[in-house]
């Protein structure tokens, strides 16, 4: 599979690998990170056009979540299965399907399915911390090749990374327990609803001195979609990327 | 003022208590409080305090018993069930008078139950499970900024009566993400220093070697324990006075009144809204702390109410102390789900509709 995505406006959606590995420090945003990346791919392979899901049940997936969150009791990617499914994105996750609040970290062993379809792009979101990345280690023969990429994702106003030696401690605490390379650095420094362009700019200047100590390559700069207006970050480049808060209910901001 | 950062519930509501000056946490995991006792586990030694995970929350509720008897700030969690074992406890500290704060992260049961968020526990915090006559202010924030005011307040509040306090927050605030910003930190407590800051504490002879302090919840004679009861009521008659907290929007001239605490609180707040655009006046009540209950607040409902309506993540327990604060001026509804199940703001704005129109509204 051409693992390139062209997209003009997103340039850094080319550093993605047909499997990419989502990790960073416990709420660091990973899962709306996933999420949102997952909707943007699936957005430019339906063409902008609404995917008809009948026709898709159909065949494989071409594009495929994997939820490897087993350290959270709430608030994880498949609780959003519909959501994706609808758009064309298959999830993969707890063997216990139909029950997405039990606390079983028990993975289906479907989960292998897209890692081994060559024709499947997949996004795979991991727990917090190294302990939330651990479980890679059940997948290792499948990210031992060219076509995985693994990301962390930052968020300095998290007080855990609110430091770079902190922040690149988390990162090397992860590297170390899966043995994967991570090769770059998300920019999501956030305060949900109350996030303001200083925070990201912040942010970027942190996330890109983390890169500069590390070596990895700095992916992109998240903003949430409705509260930042992404014209007042044009100074960033084109490395903006959207997430949708697909995660949060809107009564929690009330 | 420090700047706000980003954090999970349950990590904030354990900040909030060091920053209060706890010094001193004993906990065993249940879900969804777990990262508690791990970031206590985490943070404590690093900064001068003590962390034991216990062999079970008896363990962990007698543990907090020994530390607040000998003058220390203590701060322990747990989840329904788990509270549910530490109940005995509460009762002896209340009778000792024995300070310390206690946190539910609250689930769905009965039993085990299930690791959802629930409100069930409502009977538990504020009636309690304990033997005896006794009484612990129990305070529900419905934000995270709200839960890490009330957690690092109750740390001094817990001294100042010498009783326990405990903070009700339900599973969606122990695991939510919210930008908060954090007081700042309370000097800890020197072992030297206790015998000045509580006289009554169990610190030893000391320097003259004449009194040590005996801390008991024992009275075999029933005229010495009915007047140690009647002096500890003395002070729950005074908490009544002082600690109640309640929060009450657009009550005058409401056509209905929802009383919520809590995450539902959360949710309500965006049904009057929806509520507010089909031309019905929605007023809320919500009760912050639970016991003493704000019966007061329900004095300001007026005559064009049609009903009180009391919205819980429970078969309906608060929904006793409603009637009490309503005193029979108007009919009373539950609006309520459980077992884990969260209704959205259009489900309590449609079943508040219903309701109202079941009244004639």
């Amino acid at each position: 599979m051409n693992t390139c995505i062209d997209v003009p406006e997103k340039p850094f959606l080319n550093r993605l690998g047909r499997k990419t590995i989502i990790t960073g420090h416990y709420g660091s945003g990973k899962t709306e990170f996933a999420v949102s990346l997952a909707m943007l791919l699936a957005d430019e392979q339906n063409g902008n056009n609404s995917s008809d899901p009948t026709a898709q049940e159909n065949r494989p997936p071409v594009l495929a979540l994997i939820d490897l969150d087993i350290i959270n009791p709430y608030f994880r990617s498949r609780e959003q299965k519909d959501m994706l499914k609808d758009t064309g994105v298959a999830v993969y996750g707890s063997a216990f399907e139909s029950e997405s609040t039990a606390e079983l970290p028990a993975l289906s062993a479907s989960v292998r399915a897209p890692l081994e379809n060559h024709s499947c792009r997949v996004i795979i979101d991991t727990g917090g911390n190294d302990a939330g990345a651990l479980v890679l280690n059940q997948f290792s023969k499948y990210f031992k090749d060219d076509e995985t990429t693994v990301f962390a994702v930052v968020n300095a106003n998290r007080p855990e990374t609110s430091d770079i030696n902190s922040a690149i401690e988390h990162i090397n605490a992860i590297e170390f327990i899966t043995g994967l390379n991570i090769s770059c650095i998300v920019n999501n420094t956030n305060l949900l609803r109350e996030t303001t362009i200083n925070d990201i700019l912040v942010g970027h200047e942190f996330c890109k001195k983390i890169c500069e100590l590390t070596g990895k390559h700095f992916l992109c700069d998240c903003y949430p979609a409705g509260i930042i207006n992404p014209e007042e970050l044009s100074g960033l480049s084109n490395n903006l990327m959207p997430l949708g808060l697909y995660m949060r209910p809107t009564w929690l901001d009330k | 003022m420090s700047k706000k950062v980003l954090m999970k519930g349950n990590e904030a509501f354990a900040e909030a208590a060091i920053r209060g000056g706890c010094r001193y946490y004993f906990g065993y995991p249940i879900t969804p409080q777990n990262e508690i006792p791990e970031y206590m586990s985490r943070e404590l030694p690093k900064r001068d305090g003590y962390f034991i995970q216990a062999e079970s929350e008896l363990a962990a509720v007698y543990m907090a018993y020994g530390a607040g008897a000998a003058g220390g700030k203590v701060f322990i969690t747990s989840s329904s069930p788990g509270i549910a074992l530490m109940q005995e406890g509460f009762s002896f500290m209340c009778s000792a008078e024995v300070p310390t704060v206690a946190l539910t992260v609250s689930r769905c049961g009965p039993g085990i139950g299930g690791i959802q968020p629930g409100q069930a526990d409502y009977f538990q915090a504020t009636r309690g499970g304990g033997n005896g006559d006794y009484k612990v202010p129990v305070f529900a924030p419905s934000n995270l900024q709200e839960g890490v005011d009330l957690v690092y307040e109750s740390m001094d509040l817990t001294d100042k009566w010498r009783n326990p306090v405990f903070i009700f927050a339900d599973g969606l605030l122990g695991q939510m993400m919210e930008p908060v910003v954090l007081p700042e930190q309370q000097k800890f407590v020197e072992p030297h220093e206790i015998r000045a800051l509580k006289p009554w504490a169990l610190t030893g002879y000391g320097d003259d070697d004449t009194k040590r302090n005996t801390i008991i919840s024992l009275r075999i004679q029933p005229e010495d324990l009915e007047k140690h009861v009647e002096k500890i009521f003395k002070k729950y008659e005074q908490m009544e006075k002082e600690l109640v907290r309640v929060e009450t929007t657009g009550i005058e001239d409401a056509d209905v009144v929802i009383v919520a605490f809590g995450t539902m609180a959360r949710i309500t707040k965006e049904a009057v809204e929806i509520l507010a655009e089909q031309g019905i006046k929605t007023g809320l009540i919500r009760p912050i702390s639970l016991w003493p209950f704000p019966y007061q607040a329900f004095d300001k409902i007026t005559s064009k109410t049609k009903v009180v309506i009391s919205a819980e993540l429970s078969m309906g327990q608060m929904i006793q102390d409603v009637k009490l604060g309503v005193n029979g001026r108007f009919p009373v509804r539950l609006l309520s789900r459980t077992g884990g199940v969260v209704p959205a703001s259009l489900e309590i704005a449609e079943r508040t509709k219903k309701i109202l129109e079941e009244m004639g509204g």
